[in-house]
């Protein structure tokens, strides 16, 4: 008897370390075939020439291939959204989490789901149907597709993951810690921002995180309404391309030397995006002790 | 007498017999060569094709118009693709162009925008960023807002090379579609626009060039000036083989009709 349940846990764990390895043998392949192919171009072209050359012309009869430009675009692009993005959602988590009353809460946190729900193209469409002709006649610009119409459409975009994990962080909070501020006399709000908050900082700063990573890898909805041509992002109102969409935009009818260096354009994203993730996990280790 | 109509009808029969057998049991390969704009209606009509012949195999090399007149020239395919017209030297080293289709590009703006008539000339210009506003052309005084495709598309290569604008243009938004440059079009009163003709929608305006309104019959009689011919290039003399001849015929037939409209190209046959 004690033989056969060895037996099926033996079993039972293999399946769990499969189950485990597939996540990780994804990421390797993914890793190791980006690598592959993202490295002949950067070699053709020259590693500088590839990151900080300022044109990208891939089918001129002299082609140029820097993507300055798009790396530019995307951190701007980023950095937009989470300047937008992180005091709404994080202001609307505090609300949720210890102001708002059982009612209001249910409504709007079901609002904040589907808000995460809505596919990335309905977005893009909404965004090309009302704010870029909105910019347009708002700032009274020729064309609304650009880095500004971008920024808003990420900063929504990633409303729904900040606030969810916020909320999440804040109510993990004990309530001692909340009893005892409020004992000492201090108010509702002082308690919330002086102690509640400190005390969710490392989830709220993994709700960032995640809303960073959410806003770099974006590409349809901003391949919608940041009007992609490859311009130096020196104003909000430029049009701009990012790294997502170059990569995406020129994808299907690519060839030869233009489609290798779409694949380097993909390695840089994903080195980005590696960065970003073990940048920010080093800052919350540090804060944890 | 008896006879001789006996042998005939056995004749013919033999021969239908023999036609018959050769169009079931075509096998091989038809190899094609040439202009990668015409990678669309020539991958759709290979589908088509082989679909009907199973054991037949197509091959399309995208190596450019000139390459590939070059590559039947020299026997190193069955059928030359061209997206321009033969040249007059070309023709005369026994070259034969059979026109397959028209690629018309309609030039589309805002239904808000007064402007109806544009010179190709004036088209240029636009594009290339000299003429930035619509008062120049005799609209109303708005900033003319760029729009075109993403490079590498069909449609831009066959606008850019059409209206000599190559490498020129200063694009506000490239997009990915030719549904996106139609809704893009029609948000936005200042921009203008190029889309092939077959997908032009009633949300956009398609200006007239030099005169004339784009339309399948200006585009077949070449009175539309952005335009280009899909060449059959095939040379004189040299019989193609019954393979290569079955899907020439079949793709210069009405039957191909509705695969090349599809293609978004006008049939010329």
């Amino acid at each position: 008897m004690k033989k056969k349940s060895n037996l099926l846990e033996h079993i039972v764990h293999g399946i769990f370390l499969i189950l485990g390895l597939i996540t990780v043998g994804c990421v390797l392949v993914i890793t190791v075939y980006l690598v592959v192919s993202g490295i002949p171009a950067i070699k053709e072209i020259g590693l500088i020439d590839f990151l900080f050359g300022e044109k990208w012309a891939s089918t001129a009869s002299e082609p140029a291939y820097g993507i300055l430009p798009f790396i530019l675009t995307s951190i701007y692009g980023t950095a937009g959204a989470i300047a937008l993005g992180v005091p709404v959602g994080f202001l609307t988590a505090v609300y949720l989490a210890k102001a708002a009353s059982k009612k209001v809460k249910e409504i709007v946190g079901q609002a904040v789901s589907m808000l995460a729900g809505i596919p990335s193209v309905v977005y893009g469409l909404v965004g090309m149907m009302v704010l870029v002709p909105g910019i347009r006649k708002i700032f009274n610009v020729p064309d609304g597709a650009s880095l500004l119409a971008s920024i808003i459409v990420l900063a929504i975009m990633i409303l729904p993951s900040i606030i969810k994990m916020s909320v999440t962080a804040l109510e993990a909070v004990p309530k001692e810690y909340e009893d005892a501020s409020l004992a000492l006399g201090a108010t509702p709000e002082e308690t919330w921002f002086r102690v509640s908050v400190p005390a969710a900082k490392s989830g709220i700063a993994a709700a960032v995180v995640l809303g960073v990573g959410r806003a770099i890898g974006e590409a349809m909805a901003v391949m919608m309404v940041a009007g992609n041509a490859a311009n130096m992002p020196d104003s909000l109102f430029q049009s701009v391309r990012f790294l997502t969409t170059a990569v995406a935009s020129e994808m299907s009818y690519s060839s030869g030397l233009q489609r290798q260096a779409l694949f380097s354009i993909a390695l840089v994203l994903f080195l980005f995006i590696m960065l970003i993730n073990a940048v920010l996990n080093f800052f919350l280790k540090g804060e944890k002790k | 007498m008896k006879k001789i109509i006996c042998i005939a009808l056995a004749a013919v029969m033999a021969l239908s017999l023999a036609a018959c057998g050769g169009s079931n049991s075509l096998s091989g390969k038809v190899a094609t060569d040439g202009s990668t704009s015409m990678e669309k209606v020539i991958g759709a009509l290979k589908e088509t094709f082989e679909g009907e012949n199973t054991g037949v195999e197509v091959t399309y090399n995208p190596t450019g118009s000139s390459s590939g007149i070059k590559a039947v020239q020299e026997g190193r395919c069955d059928i030359g693709l061209s997206s321009r017209a033969l040249k007059a030297e070309e023709k005369e080293q026994g070259l034969v162009g059979t026109v397959l289709a028209y690629d018309g590009i309609a030039v589309i703006v805002n239904p808000e925008n007064t402007v109806e008539d544009l010179t190709v000339e004036q088209i240029a210009s636009i594009y290339k960023g000299e003429i930035t506003n619509w008062s120049e052309v005799g609209g109303i005084d708005a900033g003319i807002v760029l729009i075109g495709r993403e490079a590498g598309s069909g449609t831009r290569g066959g606008f850019e090379e059409i209206v000599g604008v190559e490498d020129l243009c200063q694009y506000r938004q490239e997009l990915t579609s030719t549904g996106d440059v139609i809704t893009a079009v029609s948000q936005n009163p200042g921009a203008i626009g190029y889309a092939s003709l077959a997908s032009v929608k009633d949300t956009v305006k398609a200006i007239k060039v030099g005169g004339v309104a784009p339309s399948e019959e200006t585009v077949k009689d070449e009175t539309y000036a952005i335009q280009r011919p899909f060449v059959l290039v095939t040379k004189e003399g040299t019989a193609l083989t019954e393979t290569a001849q079955a899907f020439f015929d079949f793709i210069t037939s009405e039957a191909a009709r509705e695969v090349i409209s599809a293609a978004g190209v006008v049939p010329a046959n």
